[in-house]
């Protein structure tokens, strides 16, 4: 029971990701309708477009003129993490989510933090991959990182067969395992960037209270994105920065209620 | 030995090697990158759904949602994986394994949301302006006789792709010829006829030969272009050319050229 409460957040964030993998998967199989296509596009209930809006910059900026099907989709999506859920689709819906936390749930269990020597490579380096892959896919006029991206590998390789993107993700995991704490989603995924740059101003934030806090420093040891909880211990005050994921694995792992979910407008006004 | 010791790093300097050395990462990156896409959209040889727009278009339209792949009743669409020499996520099919059948509702080009499979490719406007879905528009490739190992021209008697296809003596004809060997039977060798071919490849999966004689090709790499200075003249639509043709108005001036032209079959003697 209390491992149930310590996981309460990584259970139902499973539950999301493997339950719309499986309504992909359904819809090409078994002709479900109530979510086709995959996360670069889909359809849900057979009207509601959805599109992945970084994609579609790509796409524009390779000089496609796009159908309004994509275009409203890409809206829908933006609107939904931009207004509500931050850079929840890291957490909640991306499957190479449950790799990169495989990865580094072993690592606190061989315990190779321990034994890591400094990497130097700067959690900014996501938004230089993102400008990047803008400036590729004008270049190229084809868009650049849907060419690379383990995050299409994997989430197309669930639904219609993964061949050699196996081998992507396997890279993914063993660099995430034994190269870098984070390596991927933390440092490197440009789709990451993305959903950092316009999920900034949720309203759906983590939000500390130093009162409660005894200093275990749990939740920075199980942070993907340790520097955003800086405030932890010193100041009373809303995660802020956009890399928060919204995992929730900071506030289940707090034995003394220090961190919970928080609507941020509400709160400031009272 | 005593080494000179250097002074620290300026401020100024610290700033501008970090920037370098970001400039040049971002450079190296860059570099790797585009070689890949470079490789990865080069080839082409794959046969794309009915409607696709052209090969570069149609690589910066489409969002790999696979919305095509899943309404293809006949499997005969895959979304490709990475290792499938296609670039990957993108709809292509291989006719020997499975043709596309040409479905007079062509399920396949309405769901694509971005209008990479683009609708207007696969109407028909009859006369009185109504505009329908015709899946004999479709140009997704176009049927390459290979002579020296089809069977028919060895004179053999086989019409076997004649019979798969789906426009029957108007995409594939027989040609009749005397067999000059026996002397008393005929070639009956089949003959594409490029501009009807819509290249759903049934005459290459229906090819009795161990590795198929008839085969779909790509049009941009089967077919050949004699360039817009040929006009038909015996061709009454095509001479029409002539009248809107622009010859950039230039004009050859050379000392023989400022002469009257002459009529020397007549007024000379040889």
């Amino acid at each position: 029971m209390k491992w149930l409460a310590k996981h309460r957040f990584m259970i139902l964030r499973r539950l999301v990701q493997i339950t719309v993998i499986l309504l992909y998967f359904g819809a090409n199989a078994w002709g479900w309708t109530i979510l086709e296509g995959n996360l670069g596009s889909s359809l849900l209930f057979k009207t509601i477009p959805l599109a992945d809006p970084f994609a579609l910059l790509q796409m524009s900026a390779a000089g496609a003129l796009l159908g309004m099907d994509v275009l409203l989709g890409a809206a829908i999506i933006t609107l939904f993490y931009a207004l509500i859920g931050g850079r929840g689709f890291c957490g909640w819906i991306c499957p190479v989510n449950i790799v990169t936390d495989v990865a580094n749930g072993l690592r606190r269990i061989l315990r190779i933090n321990e034994i890591e020597r400094r990497v130097i490579i700067n959690r900014t380096i996501r938004y230089w991959i993102l400008a990047l892959s803008i400036a590729l896919s004008a270049i190229f006029g084809v868009a650049a990182f849907e060419f690379i991206s383990p995050i299409g590998m994997l989430n197309r390789g669930l639904i219609f067969g993964i061949g050699f993107g196996g081998a992507v993700i396997a890279g993914v995991f063993l660099f995430d395992l034994f190269g870098m704490k984070n390596g991927f989603c933390g440092h490197l995924c440009p789709l990451g960037g993305f959903y950092s740059l316009i999920g900034r101003f949720s309203l759906i934030r983590v939000k500390h209270n130093q009162e409660r806090c005894t200093l275990c420093m749990k939740c920075t040891e199980i942070c993907p994105e340790k520097p955003v909880l800086h405030m932890v211990g010193k100041r009373s005050e809303f995660v802020v920065q956009g890399e928060c994921t919204n995992c929730g694995r900071c506030v289940e792992v707090c034995d003394d209620e220090a961190l919970h979910f928080d609507i941020r407008l509400l709160a400031r006004k009272s | 030995m005593s080494k000179e010791k250097l002074p620290p790093l300026s401020e100024r300097r610290r700033f501008l090697l970090q920037a370098l050395q970001g400039l040049g990462l971002a450079t190296l990156g860059a570099l790797t990158w585009s070689a890949y896409l470079d490789e990865a959209s080069a080839s082409s040889l794959y046969l794309r759904p009915p409607g696709a727009l052209a090969e570069k278009d149609f690589l910066s339209h489409c969002i790999r949602c696979g919305l095509c792949v899943e309404a293809c009743p006949y499997d005969t669409l895959k979304l490709a994986r990475a290792g499938d020499n296609v670039p990957v996520g993108t709809p292509y099919f291989t006719a020997r394994m499975i043709p596309c059948y040409m479905c007079k509702d062509i399920p396949c080009v309405p769901p694509c949301p971005s209008g990479a499979l683009n609708e207007s490719l696969v109407t028909k406007m009859a006369k009185d302006g109504k505009e329908t879905l015709d899946i004999t528009q479709a140009k997704m490739g176009v049927a390459v006789i290979d002579a020296d190992q089809c069977i028919a021209f060895w004179g053999i008697q086989c019409d076997a792709c004649y019979r798969a296809c789906p426009l029957i003596n108007e995409a594939i004809v027989i040609d009749a010829s005397r067999n000059e060997r026996t002397g008393k039977h005929a070639f009956m060798a089949p003959r594409v006829i490029g501009d009807v071919c819509t290249g759903c490849g049934m005459c290459e999966k229906a090819c009795v030969t161990e590795k198929a004689s008839i085969f779909v090709l790509p049009l941009a790499i089967a077919k050949g272009k004699a360039g817009s200075n040929y006009i038909k003249g015996w061709d009454e639509k095509d001479e029409k050319r002539l009248e809107t043709q622009t010859g950039g108005g230039a004009t050859t001036v050379t000392p023989v050229s400022d002469q009257k032209a002459v009529d020397y079959l007549n007024s000379e003697e040889f």
